[in-house]
């Protein structure tokens, strides 16, 4: 029987890394992730796991600890948020690079400056190039099922990449729910032993060399193979949710549908908002209004083709972004789904928000607010604005 | 499986055949990386004139001045960057530094 618990999303996320119990977690503590690790020393403290917690001087460090970790063959974990991450930012290259199977739970805020400690995508979306799979959570539900899932993506034979597990900072972090954990044992028993293969530093039966020099005879062909591992990702990232459904009744895949079959109008978004935006799609479907919702759990390997199919019937859609990328021409989602629908034979229009930067609050009636415009486009024909803010005082 | 993979890497190598992530498996390779590629000077070395006073051997950061029987018999190529420290090493003006073609 599953337990029932009421707990925080960052609760949910340190529950789900003693359960999985790793081999070494190196952590340094930031707004809104600090519990993570901090839950989590607690249960080394306690003996409830036998990880190594390495308390490091910052998370650049921590990343780095980290990569040694997973070098030597260790199973290893670790979590942050904003300017944690972009600290951790050459590292995370690294570990990509290296095909270190890492994971991390991504507690989304805003980057400085000004400080901002609230929740936007802005961290996540920065790191969005180093080749770590990115999913996303909507609730405290998925981030702890997502985190359990990224273990076997991360350590696939096809794939060998890191993965992050982005949750929204305080709206869902802090914010206690109720969720169904699985036993341990389950959860053992889903992730495995690890075996990180023959290629580890610390295996004196093949020595090996990691992290070489690789110069421009030797480097694009490294990049090459990367992005195939990432191209693989899509295919294992499934067949590891059907096996997760089956051990939970619950589904996941590469984005989430929310009443599309026969959707006019649809949003795009990512994590919590599409919980509110669940909300706003049934008032409208009470009303007869043909609204749906796409809610994208894989970011990173980018579900070009899926998408496209899911959205080419919809008449208007908006994409919503909680990060600007300062590009002068839309969110990073926006830009990346309207380049996905561009194979389409029918083009929808597609229109960008940016909302919610720095913990903005996005209530339903802003959310409707996107579904009108969307209706207005449908029925006039007429764009007025491709690149849009919501809820910024004009 | 730990011979399999003593694949040496070369500019023929494939992206699906090269080592994740660049992984090493074979100890000392740094030998098959023809540093010598990098030259745009040659040393040249001129038996006749070398007096074999070996004060050129110790400074090359190369270790490309090679020896036989602890005499100087000539200059590895392969890994001879073209610093031109044996040529401003030598004091009998053994060698003579010219553009690499």
């Amino acid at each position: 029987m599953a337990i029932r618990e009421r707990l925080s999303g960052n609760e949910a996320v340190a529950t789900a890394m003693k359960q999985i119990n790793p081999d070494v977690v190196a952590a340094f503590p930031i707004t809104p992730s600090t519990e993570v690790p901090q839950y989590f020393s607690q249960f080394v403290a306690n003996g409830s796991v036998d990880t190594e917690f390495v308390a490091v001087e910052s998370e650049h460090s921590a990343m780095s600890a980290c990569v040694g970790a997973s070098a030597a063959g260790a199973r290893v974990m670790t979590a942050t948020s904003a300017n944690g991450l972009a600290l951790m930012w050459e590292i995370l290259y690294i570990a990509a690079s290296s095909r270190l199977p890492i994971v991390m739970p991504v507690i989304n805020r805003a980057l400085s400056g000004p400080i901002n400690i609230h929740n936007d995508h802005s961290d996540s979306m920065g790191a969005r190039d180093s080749g770590w799979i990115q999913l996303y959570s909507e609730d405290n539900q998925e981030a702890y099922d997502n985190i359990i899932q990224a273990i076997r993506i991360a350590e696939h034979k096809d794939v060998r990449l890191p993965v992050m597990v982005c949750l929204d900072g305080f709206i869902v972090s802090h914010s206690v729910e109720n969720i169904e954990l699985l036993e341990t044992e389950k959860v053992k028993e889903f992730v495995g032993e690890y075996d990180p293969g023959l290629d580890t530093l610390l295996n004196p039966e093949q020595p090996v060399a990691m992290g070489p020099l690789d110069l421009p005879p030797h480097y694009f062909e490294h990049k090459r193979q990367q992005a195939e591992a990432m191209k693989n990702a899509k295919k294992v990232i499934l067949e590891i949710a059907k096996e997760f459904e089956a051990l939970t009744g619950r589904k996941y895949g590469l984005f989430e549908e929310y009443k599309m079959e026969d959707a006019e109008v649809a949003i795009v978004v990512l994590n919590s908002t599409a919980g509110t935006a669940k909300e706003v799609v049934d008032e409208l479907r009470e009303k007869g209004v043909k609204a749906g919702l796409i809610k994208i759990r894989v970011f990173r390997p980018f579900p070009v083709e899926e998408l496209r199919d899911a959205l080419k019937h919809v008449k208007a859609i908006a994409v919503m972004d909680k990060a600007d990328s300062f590009s002068a021409a839309g969110g990073p989602v926006f830009v990346e789904t309207r380049a996905a629908l561009y194979d389409a034979e029918t083009k929808p229009v597609v229109i960008n928000y940016i909302y919610g930067l720095g913990g903005r609050d996005v209530r339903t009636n802003d959310i409707m607010k996107v579904y009108n415009d969307l209706l207005e486009i449908v029925e006039t024909g007429e764009v007025k604005s491709v690149y849009n803010y919501l809820g910024v005082r004009e | 499986m730990k011979d399999n993979k003593k694949v040496t890497i070369t500019t023929e190598t494939t992206w699906k055949e090269i080592t994740p992530g660049g992984i090493i498996y074979e100890a000392g390779n740094a030998h098959n990386y023809k540093t010598g590629e990098w030259r745009s000077m040659r040393p040249i070395w001129n038996s006749e004139k070398c007096k074999q006073c070996l004060l050129c051997f110790p400074v090359c950061p190369d270790s490309s001045i090679l020896l036989e029987d602890g005499k100087v018999v000539g200059i590895d190529y392969d890994h001879c960057k073209g610093c031109g420290v044996c040529v401003e090493a030598c004091p009998f003006k053994v060698f003579d530094f010219v553009k690499e073609d």
